[in-house]
């Protein structure tokens, strides 16, 4: 009775309440690579982020946000990338310069150091199941602490949000 | 005038509360859950309104068998949830129209109701990343109680 109360009780529900609290508050992660540069990780040095489950709890982003999900390539890995196009933009393929449409349900997703990052112009739009946090600060180091901001680069607008000519 | 009594009582009720709460969110998102199946793509396994025990432990250390099968999240609607059987792993050749070969990280998912299902076979192979539990038994109803799971090879 002593070891359940006393060790086995508050270790459990210890356990729980973090868990929960990732899961539906949000926790904080490291950057690793180079595939956002210059936005994170500018001169070398890791950035360690918060990555947001409220906000997103809704599966609602919108373009220019940074969003971290799971690969669809490879289940283990978690992948941070900015959104490009949300469902029913038009975006031209960086890679293969194809013309995609991004249907219902998906999104497409690029790192800001274009040519150095996996991304969708590797596996296509990404559905948005995959998606699990949005990053909202830099928390880490304490000299970039900053709000992330959503913003987007006038050369990767979609093209249905470009003025017409 | 409220009696302190009372405070502690309702301070305590309200943490044991989140205690709780806190502990029953983990299990039934973390290691098992009841769901209730609808629809027919399933079927004669699983029909309309059979409630079954699903498992979060095998998605989580992305152990997939052949026959396994599945609760995924739609690929086109991620609040949506469908349940199919794992027919091809990563490397799999897939005859169904032209040849196709599942790729790293994807399953082929289809319906044992193959008349009625909607599956890989119209929206191709799905990544891992969206399983988020494998069926063990059917419950409900008591007739029809039996395992769903298949011996791992």
């Amino acid at each position: 009775m002593n070891i359940w109360k006393n060790f086995v009780k508050p270790v459990v529900v210890g356990i729980s309440i973090t868990v929960t609290f990732i899961d539906k508050i949000g926790y904080v992660a490291r950057v690793d690579g180079k595939s956002m540069q210059p936005y994170f990780n500018p001169n070398g040095v890791t950035d360690y982020v918060y990555l947001s489950h409220w906000t997103i709890r809704h599966f609602e982003i919108h373009r220019g946000d940074i969003i971290s999900f799971i690969s669809p390539k490879n289940p283990n890995h978690r992948i941070i990338k900015r959104v490009i196009g949300i469902s029913g933009d038009t975006i031209r393929s960086f890679k293969t310069d194809e013309i995609v449409n991004i249907p219902n349900g998906y999104c497409w997703v690029e790192g800001d150091h274009i040519g150095n990052s996996l991304d969708s112009n590797h596996f296509g739009p990404l559905s948005l199941g995959l998606i699990t946090a949005k990053a909202t600060f830099v928390v880490w180091p304490p000299s970039r602490w900053q709000r992330i901001k959503t913003e987007l680069r006038y050369e990767r607008l979609p093209l249905n949000l470009l003025p017409l000519k | 005038m409220i009696h302190p009594s009372f405070i502690v009582k309702v301070k305590n009720s309200l943490l044991s509360f989140v205690q709780y709460g806190c502990v029953i969110h983990c299990f039934f998102e973390h290691i098992a859950e009841l769901a209730i199946c609808v629809g027919p793509s399933m079927e004669p396994t699983l029909s309309s309104n059979d409630v079954i025990v699903t498992e979060h432990l095998s998605p989580m250390f992305k152990k997939f068998n052949y026959g396994d099968i599945v609760v995924s999240k739609s690929l086109n609607n991620p609040k949506e949830f469908v349940c199919k059987r794992i027919i091809g792993l990563p490397g799999d050749r897939i005859y169904f129209n032209k040849i196709q070969i599942v790729p790293n990280g994807y399953v082929w998912l289809e319906g044992d109701n193959r008349e009625n299902s909607t599956d890989s076979r119209e929206y191709g192979p799905v990544p891992q990343g969206l399983i988020t539990g494998r069926v063990i038994c059917k419950i409900w109803p008591l007739k029809e109680v039996m395992m769903l799971t298949v011996k791992s090879k």
